[in-house]
């Protein structure tokens, strides 16, 4: 873990932009964008998440592999969802129809 | 030479006396023995329950037990061995004592959690015991829904809890060795220079790491459904049971790689030091490991291929599971390369890593019919299945876990065991172990059933010949029980390094000091080098 | 040994304090990969299903208060910044900054848990908690009964988690109030902090997964 000290001006511009999108998500919640409503909505977390985890956690000054560490996590997670979407959406299709 | 003086040397068993500095010891290697008498007594209940099921299928009615009771003793049975003996025996025992020896460290990264480690698999082995003297589960060690959360008269939540609980024992234990591998490794000990069984140890790890929280939250799940009525598994109310199956297997089935990864690492250290060789392909089995780990989460809906699962899903499925096999191979292939022209020596550890080698082939092999969709349909729920997994746990890892309990019992206790008797055991084990499971398969293909108290006539003759089996595997794995024992107290004397193998392990005393070696050690060369052997050094078995 | 006393010596299997630093935030830092996967699997239930039964998802959703919701993230996130504020004080060796920002964190955590109580006895007192005293008038209340089975799952779970993290920061705050860490010594900190993080990101999902689902069919 490197030294460096993340300053406090740094954490309250974080702060700042993670009130700001959450107002947004909210807001956008109420427009009717169909099936995209979802993808935006875990578009905007992620990126949040993405803030907390580089910044609040230090991830953006860590070593090599805590960030490989934390990549792996959610790849593994990607994997399980992944799959299990695999059967559940196709379990009505009929094998040698094209259905 | 083994002198006076170093049999009453300080050394991790000595140093301090009194119930107090082993409960609450930090010592990974005190540790280690702990659990070895924890995980030693789950192994002779969980066996209890395995002999009762083989009485009762001696006949082909159900007339030992009810229905309902046997249902509870092939649950216990499974529960027992797969939480409280399989997953835990290589890595809780040998990995603790030998991780940070094999790195030539002090101490794992976390001693206190590691301590923490073993009273949390205990309080977990207490609730299940409790469970089931309370009356037992009949569900099965998969705990299916809707059966689990609606159906069932059994123990299921108490179960549960003690098995989530031992879930973290787990955890804390592979994350311990992620740590220690990746930041305490001695100088001059580079990833390529590490001892294949530390390679299978990290795989493990990252396995215990990633798969047993999935666990934890179905059980978790699972008690909540049963306690409030939830619905998440209801069908009535549009719950899926096989999403349940789902999140259990993606867990369940990279078990079985905690389970036989640690095996392989155990009989790859025996290869090498009993043909005296270096390993053939060293960067091959070490990948092969991390590569087991990572294919072995992708395959879990091979156990769903009947279960109502999509048939595209279960072709995805098929075609991973057949990827799967190909590290495990590639393991067999490198470990008879070694063999080919090595100085090889016959001694009991090797007898079970040859055992290892011959048994495990067979199971994966019949894994790859198991991962053919049509065949599948034929067998499942079949004894075949139970032959399979049988031949890989037992025939697998049970023996590589008792040819390294034979191969660094001197190590750990300053003894050595009485090799006569050993080679015995072995042989023993062997034939018992072929007796009592050959004929499984055969059964499962003929169409028996699995986890029925009864079956037709003509399924008879190959079940006494299984139940025979079994009750000379038993004697196979009593006889350890006894001279291991009696070794602490009348063996021989073990020497630093009794085999003459290379590992840092076997520089430093026989039973190691309590920092494991007077001072540090530097890593110059790769491993498995074999110096032409001194005379005091080899035993000739 | 170290442990008990007022200082953290260096402890005896690492051969240096920056080993021991290493170790001891990988060690976290895998503890939360486990932490990812424990909630993981409640994700992927909840991808599942919203998948199978999105309108009744929806109709799930738009029962619940999405002020309290958003206030609720809003307070998290606040003592995310806050737990930063509190390894930065810790880092530069401001006893008193640092205490003081722990202090926050907490009452913001525990303000969140007020107010996920306040919306759990909400929906209770509307026949909304999943079990046998759920009603629902309204298409498919059986999926929509799973919908607050797994709101009630996921939440109770994270609840308990920032119940646990409350728990960590006090013995914190505690430790730092007796001087146990030496100055600019913020491995504990840092690492109590890992924590409460993950707990606010795990709610960063939570909060649009079950509070947006479809807001704007809410309208009209």
């Amino acid at each position: 873990m490197t030294d460096h000290i993340v300053s406090k001006k740094t954490y309250a511009l974080i702060f700042a932009t993670l009130l700001v999108l959450t107002g947004v998500t909210t807001a956008i919640g109420y427009v009717d964008l169909g099936r995209m409503n979802v993808v935006v909505a875990l578009a905007i977390a992620a990126f949040k998440g993405v803030l907390v985890v580089l910044f609040f956690m230090h991830l953006a000054y860590s070593r090599r592999l805590t960030q490989l560490t934390i990549v792996a996590a959610f790849l593994w997670l990607s994997l399980l969802i992944a799959l299990t979407l695999a059967d559940i959406w196709s379990r009505g299709w009929i094998v040698g129809t094209g259905k | 030479m083994v002198t006076a003086t170093q049999a009453t040397r300080e050394n991790y068993l000595n140093v301090n006396y009194g119930v107090k500095s082993w409960l609450l010891t930090e010592d990974h290697k005190r540790i280690a023995l702990m659990y070895l008498v924890a995980i030693t007594f789950f192994f002779f209940l969980g066996g209890a329950f395995a002999t009762l099921i083989r009485l009762e299928l001696l006949t082909p009615q159900g007339d030992l037990v009810s229905s309902h009771t046997y249902n509870k003793l092939f649950t216990l049975h499974g529960i027992i061995m797969v939480f409280l003996f399989l997953i835990p025996a290589i890595p809780a025992t040998l990995g603790n004592f030998l991780v940070p020896i094999m790195l030539g460290a002090k101490d794992l990264a976390f001693p206190k959690i590691n301590l923490a480690s073993w009273y949390v698999f205990m309080i977990g082995g207490l609730f299940t015991m409790y469970a089931m003297l309370a009356g037992g589960l009949d569900t099965g060690w998969t705990f299916y829904t809707p059966l689990s959360t609606a159906y069932s008269n059994g123990y299921v939540v108490t179960t549960g809890v003690g098995i989530f609980i031992i879930g973290f024992s787990s955890i804390m234990t592979g994350l311990n060795f992620i740590v220690t591998i990746h930041r305490m490794r001695a100088p001059g000990l580079t990833w390529f220079r590490l001892p294949l069984f530390i390679w299978s140890m990290y795989a493990t790890s990252l396995i215990m790491v990633l798969g047993t929280p999935v666990l934890a939250v179905t059980i978790l799940l699972l008690a909540v459904e049963r306690l409030f009525g939830l619905g998440i598994f209801d069908p009535n109310r549009g719950g899926d049971p096989v999403l349940f199956q789902h999140l259990f297997w993606f867990y369940s089935h990279p078990a079985v790689y905690i389970m036989v990864l640690p095996a392989m690492g155990v009989v790859s250290e025996l290869v090498c030091a009993f043909s005296r060789k270096k390993v053939f392909g060293y960067n091959f089995i070490a990948f092969s490991s991390v590569a087991i780990a990572v294919l072995g989460f992708l395959v879990w809906g091979h156990h769903l291929f009947v279960a109502g699962q999509s048939v595209y899903a279960g072709m995805i499925f098929s075609f991973l599971s057949f990827m799967v096999a190909i590290p495990s191979a590639v393991k067999v292939f490198n470990w008879t390369a070694t063999l080919y022209r090595g100085s090889i020596s016959y001694q009991t550890p090797m007898l079970y890593a040859f055992g290892f080698i011959g048994l495990f082939t067979i199971g994966g092999l019949t894994g790859l019919f198991l991962a053919t969709l049509g065949l599948d349909i034929h067998v499942t729920d079949t004894y075949f299945i139970v032959a399979h997994f049988h031949y890989i746990m037992v025939g697998g890892t049970l023996m590589a876990y008792l040819g390294g309990m034979h191969y660094w019992w001197p190590k750990m206790t300053g003894r050595m065991y009485p090799e006569g008797w050993s080679k015995l055991s072995a042989l023993i084990v062997f034939l018992g172990f072929n007796l009592t499971f050959f004929p499984q398969f055969i059964l499962g293909y003929l169409g028996m059933p699995r986890r029925y108290h009864a079956y037709p006539e003509e399924f008879q003759v190959l079940n006494v010949m299984s139940s025979a089996g079994a009750s000379v595997l038993a004697v196979g794995y009593l006889l350890p029980m006894v001279y291991f024992i009696w070794s602490l107290r009348y063996g021989k004397v073990a020497p630093d390094n009794p085999w003459g193998a290379s590992g840092l392990e076997w520089q430093t005393t026989s039973p190691p000091p309590p920092e494991n070696f007077e001072t540090t050690p530097v890593i110059t060369r790769e491993p498995y080098i074999f110096d032409p052997p001194v005379p005091e050094e080899v035993k000739v078995g | 040994m170290a442990s008990g006393t007022r200082t953290l010596a260096l402890r005896h299997q690492f051969a240096s304090a920056e080993q021991q630093k290493d170790a001891s935030t990988l060690g976290m830092w895998i503890f939360l990969v486990t932490e990812i996967m424990f909630f993981g699997g409640m994700f992927c239930m909840y991808t599942v299903y919203r998948s199978l039964y999105a309108t009744a998802f929806g109709a799930g959703s738009n029962h619940l208060d999405v002020t309290l919701g958003a206030v609720s993230t809003v307070v998290l996130i606040a003592s995310s910044f806050t737990m930063a504020l509190a390894v930065n004080s810790a880092e530069t060796g401001n006893r008193r900054a640092l205490i003081t920002n722990l202090i926050i964190t907490i009452l913001l955590a525990a303000g969140f848990l007020v107010t996920e109580m306040w919306e759990w006895y909400q929906l209770h007192q509307e026949h909304l908690m999943p079990g046998s005293g759920f009603r629902f008038e309204g298409p498919d209340p059986g999926h929509v009964q799973i919908f607050f089975s797994m709101y009630f799952s996921m939440t109770g779970l994270h609840a308990s988690h920032v119940l646990i993290g409350i728990g960590l920061l006090t013995v914190t705050a505690i430790r730092a109030a007796r001087g146990t860490f030496p100055a600019g010594y913020s491995t504990p900190i840092e690492i109590a902090g890992l924590y409460w993080h993950f707990v606010d990101l795990v709610w960063i999902f939570l909060f649009p997964l079950y509070y947006l689902v479809a807001r704007h069919a809410a309208h009209g």
